[in-house]
């Protein structure tokens, strides 16, 4: 454990990315105790600009405390975040772990259903999602995980295919073990590492992809959300800029810090590997 | 490069491109069974009448009566003749509202395409030649920039910048309204147009492609060939060129045919920040009048875009790399 912090904290940016992590996860905490009451209610006069009438970062067309949106926005976008990529990772770890351990035709038939939802253009498909089927948080984190999952399979097959054939693996075999028993307490901790720092970058990109969908007017109407905050100040971005600027430097400054912590993880879990980071793809 | 296997693999591209369509296309298909409420109410709805007897005139139009596997046979038969339903909100057919659109995407799409690679490839090659100076660092900064800020808020800032502030640059439509104009003038008048929300989709894929060609082009300079051809004493430029640009370009047009997807998908948020008239404005739309048949619509036409933009990039890719008819 020492060692895995020693590690993570030899990358300057990673530190700072957790400190950002950690403090937007404290304001959305105590966002109820900061701004209580629904921070859909009127807070003073419509339009103010940062600063004046006791509101921080002003307020919008309807007199809302843009303040408040933001702290209470933050609880949706890291609730989303979370809880889509782990459905992301259900369903990825496990059509990733089937197709890898068991190889052949089963193989092939999980890689080409991945490479098609990997062509298909996925926003488009997770805005058709969410407006069939009506916009609720379940039906977003449902529509984030259908278009999140196929990296996550992909890396878990690649693993399983490359450990299933180890000592210790047919060790296991030879004893008798059942082939779940094997999969998940033998293979999948194993595995572990790259699921991880994946899984810090597919929070990002669903926070992205939910700001996005909330933007265009698919967010949960009974929750505030930044990605709302934004699209609400679209239209009168010339008289109230405060308005879009501030929920935008908030998706920014999340997404930023845990991008910076995943390079964190993946520098702590994979010391070995040289420091060379060529992108995402 | 000899071509003769050069069609055998293409052929094996097209079909399975034809794959992936036919599966988008049951795909749409389930989707509509899958929403709550029977499809033939939901249009009802949409068109704003909902009396019995223009529910079961609905019915019969769609096949609503007849089995799920003849309703999907009628269903795609109807895309395969380019019907894709009608639009009861626009009292249009669905691939006219379609066909109209697509003009402004391609170009907004195209363009920040090319301003991506363009700009991407030379900033990327330069920040190969000079490893660990300012430049770059600048491209590595950007590139964890961009991955961090969506997209339509960097247009908004954008419009904020060059229309609000400085009065630059129009932040709304395609063209001026109200302004007669006519050749050179009405071609300038939508570049004008265009700068923002090209910049605004392309900008983020610039860091991408620059540090992928930056990358590329370091793993590529230490090969062997490049040793070789320094040691024949080939000029310096002509072995950047030659030697290792045209090498380190492929992982770019793979990752082009990838990001194709994402290009599209950014061109709905783009179109809907600034008011672009294609199909991503349709799509945000039909969205605001709950519009599924047009979205439908929409789904299959950027696939289809998709597809097709990762034929092209296959094309290149067999033609930039000629060991890829060994493989195929």
């Amino acid at each position: 454990m020492k060692e895995f912090w020693r590690n993570f904290a030899r990358n300057r940016g990673a530190v700072v990315g957790l400190a950002i992590l950690l403090g937007v996860l404290a304001l959305a905490l105590l966002a109820p105790l900061l701004y209580p009451g629904s921070p859909w209610d009127m807070a003073g006069m419509p339009f103010a600009p940062p600063g004046e009438m006791g509101m921080l970062l002003g307020t919008d067309s309807l007199g809302r405390d843009v303040a408040a949106g933001i702290a209470h926005g933050a609880r949706v976008s890291l609730l989303v975040g979370a809880v889509s990529t782990v459905v992301a990772l259900v369903i990825g770890v496990s059509l990733g772990a089937f197709a890898g351990y068991l190889g052949g035709w089963a193989d092939d038939v999980v890689m080409r259903f991945t490479e098609f939802f990997q062509t298909i253009p996925s926003f488009v498909l997770a805005i058709l999602l969410v407006a069939i089927f009506t916009p609720t948080i379940g039906s977003i984190v449902f529509a984030i995980a259908v278009v999140s999952w196929p990296p996550v399979a992909r890396v878990v097959r690649a693993e399983f295919l490359s450990l299933r054939s180890r000592e210790f693996v047919q060790a296991s075999e030879v004893l008798g073990k059942s082939r779940l028993s094997i999969v998940f307490g033998d293979i999948l901790p194993n595995a572990l590492s790259p699921i991880v720092v994946l899984a810090s970058l597919m929070v990002a990109s669903a926070i992205l992809l939910e700001s996005a969908l909330s933007f265009l007017g698919l967010g949960d109407p009974n929750m505030m959300s930044w990605g709302f905050l934004i699209g609400s100040g679209r239209s009168v971005i010339r008289i109230a800029w405060w308005m879009s600027v501030f929920p935008g430097i908030a998706i920014f400054l999340t997404v930023l810090s845990l991008n910076l912590v995943g390079e964190g993880l993946s520098d702590a879990l994979n010391p070995r590997l040289t420091r060379n980071r060529g992108g995402k793809a | 490069m000899g071509a003769s296997k050069l069609p055998g693999y293409l052929l094996g591209r097209v079909v399975k491109a034809a794959i992936v369509v036919l599966a988008i296309v049951v795909c749409n298909f389930f989707l509509i069974h899958a929403a709550p409420g029977d499809p033939a109410s939901i249009i009802a709805g949409q068109s704003g009448a909902a009396d019995a007897k223009f529910l079961e005139q609905l019915r019969a139009q769609f096949g609503l009566d007849q089995p799920l596997h003849v309703q999907l046979w009628l269903y795609l038969k109807g895309v395969l003749t380019l019907d894709l339903g009608f639009s009861h909100r626009q009292q249009m057919p669905v691939s006219t509202l379609l066909w109209d659109r697509l003009p402004a995407t391609l170009l907004l799409t195209g363009a920040a395409f090319l301003f991506a690679v363009g700009l991407g490839v030379t900033m990327g090659a330069l920040a190969a030649r000079r490893v660990g100076t300012w430049g770059d660092s600048v491209i590595t900064v950007l590139a964890l920039a961009f991955y961090a800020t969506p997209l339509f808020w960097v247009g908004l800032m954008l419009v904020l910048l060059f229309s609000v502030t400085l009065e630059w640059l129009p932040s709304f439509g395609m063209a001026s309204v109200g302004v007669e104009m006519s050749g050179l003038e009405a071609v300038l008048d939508v570049g004008r147009h265009l700068i923002l929300p090209g910049l605004t989709l392309g900008l983020f894929y610039v860091a991408v492609y620059a540090r992928l060609t930056r990358a590329t082009m370091l793993e590529v300079a230490d090969q062997d060939f490049v040793k070789t051809a320094r040691a024949k004493g080939v000029p310096e430029g002509r072995i950047l060129r030659r030697h290792i640009l045209r090498n380190a370009l492929l992982p770019v047009i793979t990752f082009a045919g990838i990001q194709a997807g994402q290009l599209v998908g950014g061109s709905i948020l783009v179109e809907t920040v600034f008011a672009w008239p294609g199909i991503g404005r349709l799509a945000f739309e039909a969205l605001l009048a709950r519009d599924y048949q047009v979205l439908m619509g929409v789904f299959f036409c950027t696939s289809v875009m998709v597809v097709l933009f990762n034929l092209v990039t296959d094309l290149l890719y067999a033609l930039v790399d000629p060991r890829v008819e060994a493989s195929a």
